[in-house]
């Protein structure tokens, strides 16, 4: 007997929603969750600081002498590193913390729900955060005549590695109550994830493990997918990488909170 | 009559209201330790359920099982009819859950987390509008609609939780220590509401406080290591106890010894015991033999020897003593289970 039918005799009858409209309620009240508190603002500010200053003090914005955004680019992996894990370690610690998961979960929302609609809230927020770059943008056009196809590309190769890094720490933050343990083990995992592909770490595997691992694990860095794509190589390959981790990613977070419940 | 809706297809098919609850050979374990093992009761519209048990019985466990929380190892949980395997959002609309301490978003204001509850359970228009209103006045949450929930007290942090479990109307409540951590008045507020909605809706809280279980509950489940030890009327607890029907008896003091004396004789007496004595007066609690009456047999006694009576009452019973007999073992058993499932001494 369907529910529908059941409510007739038995209480009020409820519109049933799908699970898409119940993610939407969760994605409104956690976007709009991040300007009521300070949080946006100071995110914004910081990252608007850094990623304006980076290139000209350390990326030789002017000296390189070309209209172009690579020197800003170049720094994104190294300030999503400890930016994003900042903004994803509240996602699931916090309701951990505060008990309100016990809420949140006993709602009519189905937890893939709540998870997509929490994380599309948090990368929305990011994309905000870039978009508010713009300034740098339209700095390069007035400097000369840059290839605004190539600078869409970083943009949009920023964003998918921006929500990449974002997914790790979703899922990380879910496993812990605490927000500091979650920001510490995104940015740990997070870190791997970026400096695979450098000799850094393929140095250490190089000497034993079969080439066929060795070239594995550096498929994995999201700084070689990423510079494809900011060089305006937009390779779907590149695309599929960080789309297919971010599903990965958010499935092992349902994975994790419905392991943690018990 | 609560359960004749016109859409009821067979009224004569349903002499008692209908079962809004169905919980059977519930059980949950967390690894290998069992919170709940084999937990079965029924919840009728009208009826307010009562959850009684020590602390780590399986209270919380089973709450969350039905809230759709957590989901069980074993046995079946159906609410209104559909079981929750089923289709457990489905079940969920149906509910209105308040977690233990009302968790509520701490940076969002009533207003704004209200709204929230509002979208997911999926109100909209006028309908939406009427649901707030009604939420907000029952719980009367007007003077604080927007300041922000972490700088509410508690009684109203525990409105906000009310509001957000009635806002859909739900013909099924269930609500954990609802008036846990409240003063007096605020446990007053919060008994009076639940009272209210008691008569069109199935009800089950759970509590430690045992005289709550007489102010609201039409009903009683004990529970004890995730078992159901008992489940009947307040009265039919009462009944269980040792002062069930007792009488309390204060008498002068001069007439104290000869008392102490007598009574045991009264037909029907099982025990006498003696309170403390103040004013120059001496109590007596006289307990019955199996719960009889006893009390017209004392007046009569006490008429015919000429004692001079300060006061004459019978108790209906001890909950707490029902409680504790139900809940109570031997410590030594509970360590040796605990050393047995790995705890450290």
């Amino acid at each position: 007997m369907s529910v529908a039918e059941r409510t007739a005799e038995t209480g009020p009858a409820i519109p049933h929603r799908g699970g898409f409209g119940r993610a939407y309620a969760v994605f409104k009240r956690e976007l709009a969750g991040y300007f009521t508190t300070p949080l946006a603002y100071v995110f914004i500010v910081i990252f608007l600081f850094l990623a304006g200053i980076f290139p000209f003090y350390l990326g030789a914005f002017f000296e390189r002498g070309q209209a172009d955004l690579k020197a800003f680019f170049l720094f994104h992996p190294w300030l999503y590193l400890f930016l994003v894990p900042a903004i994803a370690m509240r996602l699931w610690a916090e309701e951990w913390r505060s008990g309100t998961i016990e809420l949140l979960l006993s709602l009519p929302v189905p937890l893939w729900a709540a998870v997509v609609g929490k994380y599309l809230a948090a990368w929305v927020f990011l994309a905000i955060a870039l978009a508010l770059t713009f300034p740098m943008w339209l700095t390069v056009n007035y400097l000369g005549h840059p290839d605004n196809g190539v600078i869409l590309a970083g943009y949009l190769g920023s964003l998918l590695m921006a929500g990449a890094y974002l997914a790790i720490g979703a899922c990380l933050s879910a496993v812990t109550r605490n927000q500091v343990i979650a920001f510490v083990l995104t940015v740990a995992v997070c870190f791997l994830f970026t400096v695979s592909g450098l000799p850094l770490v393929l140095d250490f595997f190089s000497g034993w493990a079969p080439p066929t691992l060795v070239s594995a694990i550096a498929s994995f860095s999201f700084l070689t997918h990423f510079n494809t794509i900011a060089e305006g190589v937009v390779d779907l390959r590149d695309m599929i990488f960080f789309l297919s981790l971010i599903v990965l990613w958010l499935i092992a977070n349902c994975v994790v909170i419905t392991w943690r419940k018990g | 009559m609560p359960d004749a809706t016109p859409t009821t297809p067979n009224p004569a098919e349903r002499p008692a209201s209908p079962a809004m609850i169905e919980v059977k050979g519930l059980a949950k374990s967390f690894g290998s330790v069992p919170a709940v093992d084999g937990i079965g009761f029924t919840v009728r519209r009208g009826e307010v359920l009562g959850f009684l048990g020590p602390n780590g019985a399986g209270k919380s466990t089973t709450m969350k099982m039905i809230a759709g929380f957590l989901t069980p190892s074993a046995g079946t949980i159906r609410v209104c009819g559909v079981d929750i395997a089923d289709d457990p959002i489905g079940v969920r609309e149906h509910i209105g859950y308040l977690p233990e301490g009302a968790p509520a978003y701490p940076d969002m204001t009533p207003r704004e987390f209200l709204d929230f509850c509002a979208d997911v359970r999926g109100l909209k228009g006028a309908r939406r509008r009427d649901a707030l209103d009604v939420a907000i006045g029952r719980a009367a949450l007007d003077p604080v609609l927007d300041q922000p929930i972490e700088t509410l007290s508690k009684g109203f942090k525990r409105r906000v939780g009310f509001a957000q479990a009635i806002l859909h109307d739900p013909p099924v409540l269930i609500m954990d220590e609802p008036t846990d951590g409240l003063d007096p008045n605020q446990k007053n507020e919060a008994r009076n509401l639940i009272r209210a909605m008691a008569e069109d809706k199935a009800i089950l809280i759970s509590t430690h406080l045992l005289e709550e279980v007489g102010a609201i509950c039409s009903r009683v489940v004990i529970i004890d290591r995730g078992r159901l030890v008992a489940d009947g009327t307040p009265e039919s607890m009462l009944a269980r106890s040792r002062h069930h029907n007792a009488v309390r008896l204060v008498l002068d003091g001069a007439d104290a010894v000869a008392a102490r004396e007598a009574l045991p004789r009264i037909p029907g007496v099982e025990r006498v015991e003696e309170a403390a004595s103040e004013d120059g007066a001496t109590a007596f609690v006289l307990l019955p033999r199996d719960g009889g009456m006893i009390v017209a047999d004392v007046a009569e006694f006490v008429r015919d020897r000429n004692w001079r009576l300060r006061g004459l009452t019978v108790e209906r019973g001890r909950l707490e003593e029902v409680f504790r007999a139900l809940t109570t073992h031997d410590t030594a058993g509970a360590d040796a289970a605990d050393t047995a499932a790995g705890g450290a001494p």
